[in-house]
């Protein structure tokens, strides 16, 4: 378990981190998002034992973080934003040196080293230097050399960035076969990640946590949620008959693929009404589709929010 | 111990797997030599020791380890590398020493590979070893203040110009700290007593009564007290910086 309570980082006047508590169980991917400078980053360093807190505790696998620093590292993986290596160094010799620093001896050593190197498709580059290497073997090799002693649980600063999209698939498929048993938590930008391998994210912006919810509950906070989306070439007569539908409140037509799509009222759904409107009245319909609700929508709306509230 | 061993290890790899350890090794030598033969008059004077050898040390590490201790830190703070080595599970003591001694492993190794000067000695006349023996120990140990200095410094910036110019600076300082040069500077703020203290702290006189062949405890206590106090300094240091 990772529990963070009440923890605080501050710069002087500036507060980076402020009093954020909560819990990740083992099994769960806990989805870190907010927009830079949150305060993303300051609360996973706490959590690595980088950067000592102003007040707060943490603790990793039972561990007090600033009291069994070196028990709470042994537990824990960690992928510092950027993943960072020695260039000088390459993948074999890098993680060999890991792995001594970690302890790791005998069989059980090559099997790490064996496993994290076909995991993450490094056999390539092993005796290259990590500084010639391309952006997605450097950040790899920092993947790598996190899992290798098998952590019970692990920390993941952006762990897809710069990463194209065939190795942002595996990463995260990386991710979702070591869910099943490990505490994880990954801090991203990119929304459609949170869908893919969390299920529970928490939502920062100036160090307060906004929210905390399984994604699906955090779609259901959309405007879109339960909207009903359609394309079709008779895009007026279309958006006349949506809007006469009685639990429609709204209908926007999408200005660019000119997409149409109709919103309930709230609690009710329209999806039944819509498709039989459409039928009824012979619309010829391309796609039509029941949204789910956009998480962008979403972070959006709860950011900017606090960030109007600050600001008045 | 074995995390120690295993920081250091991978530090002294890191110089030799760069042209760092390269060009260092080559300079150090070319000079040493050069100034024991040609400024150092080896041969003028007669004499089967080494003096002219060891009176340029100073003056070489003045501004050669400066150039290895520019990177120590400032570089891992630049890479990002600091976040990973420091959440692994060393303790801060252990990396700051290991790198400290990675490096002066370093200039040992460099300081050894001048022994060709002390077979040409050997060859031309019968030198007191002991006398050379405790030069090289000296040599050695102010060494590792210079570097000690220079460690702290780089934990201080991610500007590698920033460490090494710096470094040069308070290791000249420390370097002339018995001479006019550097208390008449002083003596203006500070009474006599502070004067003679900051006297004290001559990295030379203590580097020059240890190369006269008398291995004396003051002055490798001196040496290794300086030595404690700057890798002290600069565990503060990067606890200070880590957040920026």
């Amino acid at each position: 378990m990772i529990e963070t309570r009440q923890l605080t980082k501050r710069y002087g006047a500036f507060t980076a981190v402020d009093n954020i508590s909560f819990k990740v169980e083992p099994g769960q991917v806990l989805g870190f998002l907010g927009p830079n400078g949150a305060g993303k980053s300051t609360t996973m360093k706490m959590i690595a034992g980088f950067l000592a807190p102003t007040s707060g505790g943490i603790s990793v696998c039972g561990f007090d973080v600033q009291k069994q620093s070196i028990q709470a590292r042994q537990a824990l993986g960690y992928l510092p934003e950027g993943a960072p290596s020695y260039g000088e160094m390459t993948p074999r010799t890098f993680l060999s040196f890991i792995a001594d620093v970690r302890g790791l001896k005998g069989k059980h050593r090559e099997q790490r080293l064996d496993d994290v190197i076909e995991r993450l498709h490094l056999n390539a580059v092993l005796d290259q230097s990590i500084e010639t290497l391309s952006k997605g073997f450097k950040r790899r090799v920092g993947l790598a050399q996190a899992i290798l002693h098998d952590p019970q649980a692990l920390v993941l600063d952006e762990p897809t960035d710069g990463l194209d999209p065939n190795q942002k698939h595996e990463v995260r498929a990386l991710i979702n076969t070591m869910a099943r048993d490990k505490i994880i938590i990954i801090s991203t930008h990119i929304l459609e990640e949170v869908h893919e391998v969390c299920n529970r994210a928490i939502i920062i912006a100036h160090g307060k946590v906004l929210a905390d919810a399984t994604p699906g509950e955090l779609e259901a906070r959309s405007r879109y949620h339960q909207a009903v989306s359609l394309t079709t070439s008779h895009v007026s007569a279309a958006r006349e008959a949506l809007s006469r539908i009685a639990d429609v409140e709204a209908v926007e037509v999408d200005p660019q693929n000119h997409r149409i799509t109709a919103f309930p009222k709230p609690g009710r759904q329209i999806f039944a009404a819509v498709s039989e409107l459409v039928r009824a009245q012979g619309i010829p319909v391309s796609e039509l589709q029941l949204e789910s609700g956009r998480l962008d929508e979403v972070f959006r709306t709860i950011t900017q929010g606090e960030q109007q509230e600050a600001a008045a | 111990m074995n995390t120690t061993l295993t920081l250091f290890k991978r530090e002294l790899g890191s110089y030799f797997a760069t042209p760092v350890a390269y060009v260092f090794i080559v300079i150090f030598l070319a000079l040493a030599g050069a100034f024991t033969f040609y400024l150092g008059g080896f041969y003028e004077r007669g004499q089967a020791d080494l003096q002219p050898f060891f009176n340029f040390h100073p003056w070489l590490y003045l501004f050669l380890v400066p150039a290895v201790s520019m990177r120590m830190w400032a570089e891992e703070r630049k890479s990002g590398t600091i976040e990973l080595l420091l959440t692994l599970p060393v303790t801060m003591w252990q990396a700051v020493f290991a790198k400290f001694l990675a490096a002066w492993a370093f200039i040992g190794i460099a300081l050894l590979l001048t022994f060709p000067v002390w077979i040409t000695v050997s060859y031309l006349g019968s030198p007191d070893n002991g006398v050379i023996f405790a030069s090289y120990l000296g040599s050695f140990l102010m060494a590792g203040a210079f570097l000690a200095v220079g460690s702290c410094i780089s934990a201080a910036t991610r500007n590698q110009v920033v460490a090494f110019i710096l470094t040069a600076a308070v290791c000249f300082l420390f370097l002339l700290a018995g001479t006019p040069l550097v208390l008449d500077f002083f003596r203006a703020f500070f009474p006599q007593g502070v004067i003679d203290a900051i006297a004290g702290l001559s990295f030379l006189s203590h580097f020059t009564s240890i190369s006269k062949g008398v291995i004396d405890l003051r002055d490798m206590i001196y040496f290794l007290a300086t030595i404690g106090f700057w890798l002290y300094a600069n565990a503060v240091v990067i606890d200070l910086k880590k957040a920026d």
